[in-house]
C-alpha cells in the first residue's frame, strides 16, 4: 500500500513556509483562533492535487488489470503534503449518506456513500453468517415409507425458511426445549391407494403451539406418574397464548408455502415431528436469513475525448447494457454521451478492441460508493436485517472493549 | 488477551478468540486512521481455528488504550450508519406508500 505516493510541488512548499510564518504571528492569540486563521488562508493546501485525489478515490479498470484498488487508510499517508488523512467522526457524519433505490418485502437495493470497504464487507459477512433465524434442527420420524430417505427428508426440512421473527426467541441450550426457544411442527400425510400421486408441500407442515406430541420412551409403565406424559419438549404454556402469536400463527409466508418437500405414490405415508431452534449461518447455512447479500462499487464511465459520428455509433452498439447515448448537436453531427453509468457491468467491451479505445474511454469505480442489494428469505424484512447486522457489529466491538478493560 | 512487553506498552499483539475477518478488518481500518498508530495489522494464525491476532504499535500511547478508542470509533460509526439508514428507509416508505403486509408484523 503506497503511503507516500505524491511529491511536493514548489508552490506548495512555498505556501507551507508562508503558512508557518503566519502561524507564528497568528498563534500569539488563542491557539484555536490561530488554527482557524491558518485554515482560512487561500494558499494552504486543504485538498490534494487533482491527479492524486483521483487515485485516492477511484479504481481504474484497465484492460489488463484494475489499478489503485486499495483504499488509503493510513493516517499519515499525505503527511508530506500536509493533509491529515486521519479519521474524523464529524467529517464522516457530514459525508455519509444512504439512498434507498427500492425496498420491498423480499429484497432491497440501497446506496451507501462515504464508507470504507472494510465496514461494508463486515456488514455483508454479518448479514450472511451472523444474523440469527429459526430453522428446523431435529426431526423425529415415526413413519416414512416414501422414496425420500429419512436423512434426506430431514435435510430438506431444515432448509425451509420459517417466517417468524427470531428476536422473539432465545437460544436453546442442552436440549431443554420449551415454548421460549423452539417451534414444533407436525407433518402427517398419506397418499391413498387408488388415488393420484401426492406432492407434499411446505404448507402440509402444521404448527403445534402446545409442543411435542410424541411421548418419551423412558416412561415406566408401572409408575403412578402424573396424567400428562412427558414429551420431547416441555412447554409450560401454549405458544398461541403469547400475544405475538395469537393473531399471527407461525407458518410460511406467501410463496414459501409451495416449497416441495417430497412426493408420495399411492400407499406411502410420512409421519414426523420437526423441532425448530434459533441459530446463525456460521453453524449451518440453513440459518442464514438472506438468500444472498452483495454489494458493488458505483461504476463511472468517462469519455476522455469527444467522440462523434461514426465512432459514436460504433461505441454505442458495442455496449451490451446501453450505457451510452447519442445526441445530435446540430449540423448533422452526433456526439456520444454517457447516459446510464450505473448500469455498467464492467464487461470492458468498449475498450477491448485496441489501444486507441483505452485512450477514449476510461472505466472507473468510485471507491466509497457501494450499491448494496439484500434478498431476504422471509423471516425478517431486508431493512430490519441490515439494522440487525449493524447492531451485531456494535455488540462485537463492545465485547472487545469489555475484554480489554 | 494481550501479548506485549511489560516495559514497553506501546507495542503489543491482541489475540481475540471467536473472531474472524469480519471484525478484524473493520478494527484494522479504524486503527489505521488513528494518528497515534504507527503500525497496525491483523492475521489469522490458522483458518480452522477461530482466532485473530491484531498487532498495534503506537507513537507513545499505550496500545490497549488505542485499541479501545478504535473500537469506540467503530461503534460510533455503526450507530451513525444505523440512524442514517433508518431515516433513509422511513423517508423512502413515506414517499412510496405500500400496502401493509398482512402476514407479518411491520418492524421498522
Amino acid at each position: 500500500m503506497a503511503k507516500r505516493d505524491e511529491r511536493m510541488s514548489e508552490e506548495e512548499e512555498e505556501s507551507e513556509a508562508e503558512s508557518m510564518s503566519e502561524s507564528e504571528s497568528g498563534g500569539r492569540g488563542e491557539s484555536r483562533g490561530g488554527l482557524d486563521y491558518i485554515m482560512s488562508l487561500p494558499d494552504v493546501p486543504m485538498k490534494l492535487p487533482p491527479h492524486v485525489e483521483l487515485q485516492r478515490t477511484r479504481v481504474f479498470c484497465n484492460t489488463d488489470a484494475p489499478n489503485h484498488t486499495d483504499t488509503i487508510q493510513y493516517s499519515g499517508a499525505f503527511a508530506s503534503v500536509g493533509i491529515d488523512n486521519s479519521f474524523r467522526l464529524d467529517h464522516f457524519r457530514k459525508d455519509f449518506r444512504v439512498e434507498v433505490i427500492r425496498c420491498s418485502d423480499d429484497d432491497m437495493e440501497f446506496d451507501m456513500i462515504g464508507i470504507d470497504p472494510a465496514i461494508a464487507n463486515a456488514f455483508r459477512r454479518i448479514l450472511i453468517a451472523e444474523v440469527p433465524t429459526m430453522a428446523i434442527e431435529k426431526v423425529l420420524i415415526a413413519n416414512n415409507t416414501s422414496v425420500v430417505q429419512d436423512e434426506v427428508l430431514a435435510h430438506r426440512l431444515g432448509l425451509i425458511p420459517i417466517s417468524v421473527d427470531p428476536r422473539l426467541f432465545e437460544y436453546a441450550e442442552n436440549n431443554a426445549l420449551n415454548e421460549r426457544n423452539s417451534i414444533v411442527f407436525k407433518l402427517h400425510v398419506r397418499c391413498e391407494r387408488g388415488g393420484p400421486r401426492l406432492t407434499v408441500k411446505a404448507n402440509a407442515l402444521t404448527w403445534l403451539p402446545n409442543g411435542s406430541e410424541f411421548p418419551l420412551q423412558s416412561e415406566d409403565p408401572n409408575s403412578n406418574s402424573t396424567s400428562k406424559p412427558k414429551t420431547y419438549t416441555s412447554f409450560s404454556c401454549s405458544q398461541d397464548s403469547l400475544p405475538e402469536f395469537s393473531s399471527n400463527p407461525i407458518g410460511f409466508k406467501g410463496r414459501l408455502n409451495d416449497i416441495i418437500i417430497s412426493k408420495l405414490a399411492p400407499g406411502q405415508e410420512i409421519e414426523l415431528e420437526a423441532h425448530a431452534v434459533k441459530g446463525i449461518g456460521k453453524t449451518h447455512a440453513k440459518w442464514s436469513p438472506v438468500a444472498t447479500a452483495w454489494y458493488r462499487m458505483l461504476p463511472e464511465v468517462v469519455l476522455l475525448e469527444e467522440i462523434e459520428d461514426e465512432l459514436a455509433e460504433n461505441l454505442k452498439s458495442k455496449c451490451p447494457v446501453g450505457v451510452f447515448d447519442i445526441e445530435d448537436i446540430g449540423n448533422g453531427k452526433k456526439r456520444l454521451n454517457v447516459a446510464r453509468p450505473r448500469a455498467c457491468t464492467l464487461c470492458r467491451e468498449c475498450i477491448r478492441e485496441g489501444e486507441e479505445w483505452e485512450k477514449r474511454v476510461s472505466l472507473r469505480r468510485v471507491k466509497d460508493h457501494f450499491i448494496f442489494t439484500i434478498e431476504s428469505t422471509g423471516a425478517l424484512p431486508p431493512e430490519v436485517l441490515f439494522t440487525e447486522a449493524v447492531k451485531i457489529l456494535e455488540s462485537k466491538c463492545e465485547r472487545v472493549i469489555s475484554e480489554l478493560s | 488477551m494481550e501479548h506485549g512487553s511489560f516495559s514497553d506498552n506501546t507495542k503489543s499483539t491482541f489475540s481475540l478468540a471467536d473472531e474472524d475477518h469480519t471484525l478484524a478488518n473493520a478494527i484494522r481500518f479504524t486503527l489505521n486512521q488513528d494518528p497515534r498508530v504507527s503500525f497496525s495489522g491483523y492475521s489469522i494464525p490458522h483458518p480452522s481455528e477461530n482466532r485473530v491476532n491484531i498487532r498495534v504499535q503506537t507513537t507513545g500511547a499505550p496500545a490497549g488504550e488505542v485499541l479501545k478508542d478504535a473500537c469506540q470509533d467503530l461503534m460510533m460509526m455503526c450507530q451513525h450508519v444505523r440512524s442514517t439508514f433508518d431515516k433513509a428507509v422511513s423517508d423512502y416508505k413515506k414517499r412510496n406508500p405500500e400496502d401493509m403486509d398482512t402476514n407479518g408484523t411491520e418492524n421498522v
